[in-house]
């Protein structure tokens, strides 16, 4: 009775757990990748939880049953080796769910870092995203603007993240569209998002990288396609080139507030890729962006490509 | 340098500390005077190669600097009780985090562990003291250094602030400029050359020291926990040695391994410090499995089930370990197939911890168990564990980890792993051989009422991680705005911090009651136990076994209880034993101060203290000393004194 009575508390404790997952911000997902990940997060919660379970009754079995205060004073306990079939059941299922979860992990690890589903034949929106110090410049250059601490994005359109930083490695995440990637400074990562709600979403640096790190968060404002172009628009009519100048005086305050401009640093402060790479070989292009991602052997360095390395903070 | 840049001013926290050490370290010196124990500390303490003694001082710096971590971790906790909260500014937030975790897992559980290791393993295997005692000694001290190195940076220069990581560029000259990160680099280079000696010690002292008759297969699990720990240590700590020393090298002569600029690159420090890190793990949880394995043993009163596959599966583990390493930075780009096969390589750990976690479930089958305090502490690390092992699955899913990573969800998980883990194991560990080291156990009562209060506020205190992450809070933020929602579980964690704090008290307080009224136990064997160390006195007379026992079978003890077996056959005979020494502790001062001025820069000194390591290294090389001999009247005269006879 009292083992039902737990059984029935776990399972009910269960039931209120995942009903209230959903204001949970992981688990309240505003795009594709978002959306996988929370799948993935509850699917291994229930794989787990069942785990758990079969663990916690064999557990509660022992300890009720074989307690020294149940049994006859001259009980003696049997001498057991173990047992070969016992043995066998808790490798082999134990190796099925790892199967089972490899699986899974593989092939949405595989789904979350390519263009979501569905979207693969639209152009994607590039949007060079660079950390300094504990604020966020948000570069986009085919539309010829930059803003700073706030992104804004038309919904329903990839989006391609090329993150990098002018300083310590940070970490770009927006939780409700998708999970994070670092940002480092000699290489451009690449996060793919597809925003499919309008709407404000919080973004924030995860990875701590110094004193101003709690503060470090920027606002994606997803909107309509339309609503997107009148907002370039209203920035090409409004808002001022962004000089040289105005830029190393960006990447050397601590915080800055929101700020937009008509230009993009990245044509005097080129991103660290292909040949503003900090560790390529001096090779082709093709070469260049392939190492973006993994290239970890340094030898054969072209120091004179480091042209990001000047614009390096105090 | 200034002296205002010299001593940390300006925080009137520090300020109290730097009293306080100045009044405890007074204290202690007149004490010391007053009582006229100078000579009796240096001969039976400073000097000592026995490797109990070693062993107790080890727990007690340990307990030490569970203290000093602890009172890290409750600031921490305070200032995150509520929105916006003013206890500590950022800096000072983010110094107290990179102490917290280095003190917690350098200078706590490794010394812990290492510590019980010292006690139990030469009396597990029928052995008298380790294969290099004075090695021994050095390990000891060349750690007692590092952790008094890092532990006086925040009254001295201040406390390195890059994380327990030091993540490059972050840890770099340019973003950390004070000597906090030096204090790093060179801290745990010391400690780690004693941490690496001890894992050689070890190896030997179990492969080549085992009683008569005790095969490989036939070792107590916690001697197979250590020596499998100890192969790990081998592996591992030199990656962590070149890394520390790369990092020296950037941060006090100019080079650019890591930083920003010319060709520097700051994932190789993250890889060269998971290589070690992730092993690292393992070598604290991996003699805890060890010793609950014991005590589950012990307190069903039941051999150990499956007892090759818990080996096995050790073996597996510890080699899956040197695989896993990239799992901890998932997000840093290296794509979904390399994300993909690190995945499966740490998701397979889960099937040889979950081999053990049955097979400690079914030595309690058929099992009569008592409820003492080390049973306690083994018990309620099987549900608590469990919940760190799944959440651990969960993040081995690249896909998942990218919303998990750095969150709040990934500390619950590694404090659900460690604490149960590590930190329950080496208070049952010392619950369990408290008696054979002092000669009475430690009273139940309060040790149950510890166990309770701190089993319970743990779980108070780290549950409410695990939501809090997936609400998207951040490790490492100082602070956070009550918008964010997030006030409500931070103070829940926070009210848990406080009852573990309580429960650590009352521990501390059990300790100290059980010395002065406890009764004394005349047996050896309190526990009705099964392993060698438990069938010689309590306490244990130097040469641990007057006759070497003999061995026929795993828990020979138990055999030997139960009429089947003689473990002691043949006559006193003398017993070579090492001399102590004070060179050890010698050296480990040079060390020191090595380590304090390349801190600071001063090269003259360095270099002066650096020739004299040498000239002591030179010393030990030209030194001949045998060890001296105990004759057999005087192991007569001590065996009948511990079996209670008069002489």
């Amino acid at each position: 009775m009292k083992r039902k009575g737990f059984l029935l508390a776990v399972f009910s404790a269960l039931v209120v757990l995942l009903s209230g997952c959903s204001s949970l911000t992981v688990l309240n997902p505003k795009g594709p990748v978002a959306k996988t990940q929370s799948n993935v997060i509850i699917f291994s919660i229930i794989v787990m939880a069942l785990v758990l379970l079969v663990v916690y009754v064999l557990y509660i079995y022992m300890l009720t049953k074989y307690r020294a205060s149940k049994a006859a004073p001259d009980y003696e306990p049997p001498h057991e080796e173990g047992s070969k079939w016992l043995e066998i059941t808790w490798i082999a299922i134990p190796v099925i769910i790892v199967a089972v979860l490899s699986v899974v992990t593989v092939r949405s690890t595989y789904a979350v870092e390519t263009v979501p589903a569905g979207y693969e034949d639209q152009k994607p929106l590039v949007i060079y995203a660079a950390s300094s110090n504990w604020k966020w410049h948000f570069s986009y250059p085919e539309e010829g603007i930059e803003t700073v601490n706030y992104v804004n994005i038309p919904v329903n359109r990839p989006i391609e993240f090329r993150l990098y930083s002018y300083g310590p490695i940070t970490s770009f995440w927006v939780p409700q569209l998708g999970g994070q990637k670092y940002a480092m400074s000699d290489m451009v990562t690449k996060l793919n998002l597809v925003a499919e709600h309008p709407g404000s979403f919080m973004g924030k640096n995860s990875n701590f990288s110094g004193e101003g790190f709690a503060h470090m968060e920027f606002e994606v404002y997803a909107t309509s396609a339309k609503e997107f172009e009148e907002w370039i628009d209203e920035v090409k009519t409004t808002a001022s080139d962004l000089t040289e100048e105005k830029f190393q005086s960006l990447l050397d305050a601590d915080h800055v507030g929101r700020e937009t401009f008509t230009s993009t640093h990245l044509e005097f402060s080129p991103a660290p890729e292909g040949e503003h790479a900090g560790h390529n070989h001096g090779g082709s292009d093709e070469e260049s962006t392939e190492m973006d991602h993994s290239e970890m052997d340094h030898s054969e360095m072209d120091h004179s490509e480091m042209e990001h390395s000047e614009h390096t903070h105090e | 340098m200034k002296w205002d840049e010299f001593f940390v001013t300006g925080e009137p926290m520090i300020y109290g500390a730097m009293v306080s050490i100045v009044v405890a370290t007074l204290a202690i010196l007149i004490g010391l005077t007053y009582f006229k124990k100078w000579g009796y500390l240096w001969r039976e303490w400073l000097t000592t190669v026995d490797h109990k003694r070693i062993g107790i001082m080890y727990i007690i710096s340990a307990l030490l600097m569970l203290f000093r971590g602890g009172v890290d971790g409750l600031l921490m906790r305070g200032q995150l009780a509520k929105p916006e909260n003013g206890l500590l500014d950022a800096q000072h937030y983010n110094e107290i985090f990179t102490t917290h975790g280095v003190v917690m897992i350098l200078f706590m559980a490794m010394p812990f562990v290492i510590g019980l290791m010292n006690v139990v393993i030469p009396l597990q295997i029928g052995a008298r003291d380790v294969a290099f005692p004075r090695l021994n000694a050095v390990s000891f001290w060349l750690f007692f250094a590092g952790a008094m190195l890092f532990n006086i940076s925040f009254v001295i220069g201040g406390s390195p602030d890059a994380g327990w990581t030091a993540y490059f560029p972050l840890a770099s000259i340019e973003f950390s400029p004070t000597v906090g990160n030096n204090y790093y680099s060179l801290s745990l280079q010391i400690a780690g050359i004693g941490t690496l000696m001890t894992g050689i010690n070890f190896i030997v002292t179990i492969l080549k020291m085992r009683a008569k008759g005790m095969t490989l297969m036939k070792m107590p699990m916690f001697t197979w926990s250590v020596l499998i720990t100890c192969v790990i240590i081998l592996f591992a700590f030199p990656v962590l040695t070149v890394a520390l020393a790369l990092m020296m090298f950037d941060r006090l002569f100019g080079s650019q391994f890591f930083t920003m600029a010319n060709g520097g690159m700051d994932m190789l420090w993250a890889n060269l410090f998971w290589v070690w890190g992730h092993p690292e793990v393992y070598i604290v949880i991996l003699p805890a499995f060890g010793i609950y394995s014991e005590i589950i043993s012990t307190f069903s009163r039941k051999n150990l089930y499956g007892y090759k596959s818990m080996v096995w599966s050790m073996i597996v583990i510890s080699l899956l370990s040197f695989v896993v390493w990239a799992h901890h930075f998932y997000t840093m780009g290296h794509g979904a197939m390399v994300n993909g096969v690190f995945s499966i390589t740490t998701m397979a750990i889960a099937v040889p911890t979950g081999v053990k976690i049955f097979n400690w479930l079914f030595t309690m089958h058929k099992g009569k168990i008592e409820f003492t305090t080390p049973m306690l502490y083994a018990l309620a690390f099987i549900p608590i564990f469990t919940i760190g092992g799944v959440t651990g699955v969960m993040l081995a899913m690249a896909s998942a980890d990218y919303q998990y990573h750095n969150t709040m969800f990934l500390v619950a998980h590694f404090h659900y792993v460690l604490i149960p883990g590590t930190v329950f194991a080496v208070i049952a560990g010392f619950y369990y051989w408290f008696p054979k080291l002092f000669g009475f156990r430690l009273n139940e009562r309060q040790g149950k009422l510890a166990f309770w209060t701190i089993a319970i506020s743990f779980n108070v205190t780290f549950l409410p991680l695990f939501f809090l992450g997936l609400n998207g809070m951040t490790r490492r933020m100082y602070t956070y705005s009550e918008s964010t929602g997030y006030g409500p579980l931070n103070l829940i964690a926070s009210i848990g911090a406080v009852g573990l704090a309580i429960g650590f008290i009352i521990l501390v307080y059990n300790i100290y009651w059980s010395f002065r009224y406890a009764p004394r136990d005349t047996t050896g064997d309190p526990w009705n136990a099964r392993t060698l160390e438990w069938s010689t006195h309590s306490p244990v007379p130097e040469y641990n076994f007057a006759i070497e026992p003999t061995v026929t079978g795993l828990d020979p003890f138990w055999e030997a209880k139960k009429g089947g077996h003689q473990l002691y056959q043949g006559k006193f005979e003398e017993i070579h034993m090492p001399n102590n020494s004070g060179q050890p502790v010698i050296l480990a001062i040079l060390f020191f101060f090595w380590g304090f001025f390349m801190v600071f820069s001063w090269w003259t000194p360095a270099i002066i203290s650096g020739i004299a390591i040498l000239i002591m290294l030179a010393v030990r090389s030209f030194e001949r000393d045998h060890g001296r001999h105990i004759p057999v009247k005087e192991i007569q005269e001590t065996e009948s004194r511990l079996r209670g006879e008069q002489v």
